[in-house]
């Protein structure tokens, strides 16, 4: 069989077509059949509306009978994680979806611990993927980690506080940051400017890596470029949440009612929730391919790197153990063949000395 | 102006005489006369108040400050970038005098930048009862002396006003830890701040869940129940409780609205106007602080929180262990500075000497 350049065959009927330009569709037919994952972690304080956001992007209701603690419960309470799966489907492509949320994040009156418990939890995420990963059947690895953290800032501040600056610093190698303005509809639109470029400001300050969106490529067409370029200047977004309808105009839209007006979730003129619901979904693929590629691997070398002294970890031990058994059986043998070698020797010097030599060993 | 031939009805609308004949009957004598005479007193030594905000930071208190007293009390712009945020918790007090009608007020306002914005906010409100407490010395000491001052100039916290995230859960434990302890020291004001985040029935199960939070807490803000003197104050200040804590939004800025010109706070999908009942409760705290209870805070700060801090300091000199905050009321010689923290104490004696003599005088 010999091969074209796929430049001059596009059309089937052309001899010489071989036919892989196909492959893509199988792929798509493959996942399609297996079905997507996604981990999605959300963290910020209490009150800043996480789970009505998470419930309008998904459009289902992910935290059916919550009970909100009151604040005698928060004070002895530490961050605790709670993992939710759902499985959505659309036009019979299957997502299972899991959402981590953080709750008592920032509740408490000294919050210095409070970014312990995230961060083990995506440890262990990642070490249960490597040790998934270095086992023996690696067909059915269920990819937990987590692959894209939303971080709610707060639209009361005059920008990052010293937690919020804190926990990002301490997580951007492990995960990739996506920031949002929680509850935008409190802030006009001079004030939502000021305070994104605040953030973006003190984020380059501080030197935090937040999940950058690819540039298009330059074959896609204009509008996909223009639509990334879009997305890429209104990062962080700032977002209103909502799953009641209200009547708006004669039609029904999602929003919050005030007295002074409705602020409609899907308008773009009011608050950046379709940019966010887009570049979620647009580059779900991409922040999967960058939790394994940067984040994934940072993990793993660090781990291999520490791994000889650490105990817990059979999987990294046992090649060492290997070795030093190994290594240990060829002194035995050298040791061996050395004491058969004396013995020759006496045998061939004496009788007698041989058996009492013999003993020494 | 004959004050003579004013009619009686003019009088206060809180009538606080206690049952007279009516004037008419055994001829007019002209008591009342010393209800104007009071007034112009007043007028001419002018009013004086002071109060405290306290709250993280963003959640628009100098914007509430400058909406309160209509002028600007203070730039209610965002700090520049590369400005640290406060390590410790610092106070800071603008002063101003603002003339309306011929009266004039004295106002002080204090702001505290840096409050509940660290990692670890514990004890962030130590700052904050020991510079009330310091108020409370001040005017102690000038009290105390032997030749004073005709008008002792009064730097004590009238009423501090707390401004609560609106987070539309609960109280977090921070606003509870905070208010239990300044509830003790001065008149607290709750208001749910930044409430054009919030639904109507968002603000009303907040309001609900606040009240529940306090009361189970037993912290008491003003209007506190037990002062309630009679029964027309009970009234009036049930009507508040009720209220308590106002959803309020600060503006400084003024829209066109169907012609007129109001302060608000313009969206693109609508115009938030302040002094709108339908929209905040931002009426009903300016009324509370100003229009209405505003002698009755600065009364209820020298009879009821001075009068403790009073007791608290005569007592403990003598006999209990300093306490932070604690200040050697003797007056020591030139030698010593000005008393501003725990000091070595001259003698015992003498300091109780001092005070007995003192509590003897004042008695």
């Amino acid at each position: 069989m010999s091969k074209q350049q796929p430049t001059q065959f596009i059309n089937p009927e052309t001899p010489g077509y071989v036919g892989f330009a196909n492959l893509p569709n199988q792929v798509h037919r493959k996942s399609v059949k297996k079905g997507f994952e996604f981990t999605l972690m959300v963290v910020g304080e209490s009150g800043l509306g996480k789970s009505t956001l998470i419930n309008s992007l998904f459009l289902t209701d992910l935290y059916p009978e919550r009970v909100i603690p009151g604040a005698a419960e928060k004070i002895e309470r530490t961050v605790q994680i709670e993992a939710s799966t759902v499985e959505i489907e659309e036009r019979g492509v299957k997502l299972r979806l899991t959402v981590v949320d953080t709750p008592g994040y920032g509740d408490a009156i000294n919050c210095r611990d409070c970014f312990k418990t995230i961060i083990s939890y995506i440890d262990e995420q990642f070490e249960r993927y490597l040790h998934d990963e270095s086992g023996l059947n690696r067909r059915h690895i269920i990819d937990n980690r987590v692959h894209c953290c939303f971080y709610f800032i707060s639209p009361f501040g005059h920008g990052l506080k010293p937690l919020d600056v804190a926990f990002m610093k301490a997580i951007h190698n492990k995960v990739n940051i996506v920031p949002v303005i929680a509850k935008a509809d409190t802030l006009t639109l001079k004030e939502r400017e000021r305070l994104k470029k605040r953030i973006l400001d003190e984020i380059e300050e501080h030197n935090i890596k937040i999940y950058h969106l690819p540039d298009a490529e330059s074959d896609e067409d204009e509008d996909f470029k223009e639509q990334t370029r879009l997305l890429k200047a209104s990062i962080p977004f700032s977002v209103v949440g909502s799953n009641q309808l209200i009547e708006a105009k004669g039609k029904k839209v999602r929003g919050r009612l005030y007295p002074w007006g409705v602020v409609e979730v899907e308008n773009p003129e009011h608050n950046d929730f379709l940019k966010l619901r887009t570049m979620l979904i647009t580059h779900m693929q991409d922040l999967q391919e960058v939790t394994q590629d940067l984040h994934y691997e940072n993990f793993r070398s660090e781990r291999l790197k520490r791994g000889g002294r650490k105990v817990e970890n059979e999987d990294m031990n046992k090649d060492q153990i290997l070795l030093e058994k190994e290594a240990e059986l060829r002194r035995m043998q050298e040791m061996i063949a050395r004491m058969q070698a004396q013995m020759q020797m006496q045998m061939q010097g004496g009788d007698g000395d041989s058996a009492v030599h013999g003993h020494h060993v | 102006m004959d004050p003579l031939r004013q009619s009686p009805s003019r009088s206060s609308s809180r009538a606080s005489s206690p049952r007279t004949l009516p004037s008419e009957m055994l001829g007019y004598v002209g008591i009342e006369a010393v209800l104007d005479q009071l007034k112009i007193k007043a007028m001419k030594m002018g009013f004086e108040f002071n109060i405290m905000v306290v709250g993280q930071s963003g959640l628009g208190k100098s914007t509430m400050v400058n909406t309160l007293f209509k002028s600007k009390m203070w730039k209610s712009t965002m700090p520049g970038l590369g400005v640290p945020t406060p390590q410790t918790l610092q106070l800071q007090s603008v002063t101003h005098v603002i003339e309306e009608s011929g009266v004039k007020l004295k106002l002080t306002v204090t702001d505290t930048p840096g409050f509940g914005d660290q990692i670890n906010n514990d004890k962030c409100w130590d700052p904050i009862l020991g510079y009330i407490n310091e108020q409370y010395e001040h005017y102690l000491q000038e009290e105390i002396l032997i030749t004073r001052q005709r008008h002792i100039p009064d730097t004590r916290v009238h009423c501090c006003v707390y401004f609560v995230p609106p987070t539309g859960h609960w109280l977090r434990p921070l606003d509870i830890e905070f208010l239990r302890r300044l509830c003790r020291t001065v008149n607290v004001v709750p208001v749910i701040a930044r409430a054009d985040s919030l639904t109507i029935e968002e603000r009303e199960a907040f309001r609900h869940r606040i009240q529940e939070n306090l009361k189970t807490h037993g912290i008491e803000v003003y209007p506190q129940q037990c002062f309630d003197e009679d029964i027309n104050d009970k009234i009036l200040n049930s009507k508040i409780r009720e209220r308590i804590p106002f959803a309020v939004v600060g503006a400084d800025q003024e829209h066109i609205v169907n012609g007129r010109c109001v302060l608000g706070r313009k969206t693109k999908w609508g115009i938030i106007e302040v002094e709108n009942m339908a929209h905040c409760e931002f009426p009903l705290l300016r009324d509370l602080l100003i229009r209405s209870h505003l002698q009755d805070l600065k009364d209820i700060t020298h009879n009821v929180h001075y009068e403790n801090y009073r007791i608290f300091r005569l007592n403990e000199s003598h006999v209990l262990p300093r306490g932070p905050g604690w200040v050697n009321l003797a007056r020591a010689p030139a030698s010593v500075p000005a008393p501003a923290g725990p000091q070595a104490n001259p003698g015992p004696s003498k300091v109780g000497g001092w005070a007995k003599d003192n509590s003897d005088e004042e008695c």
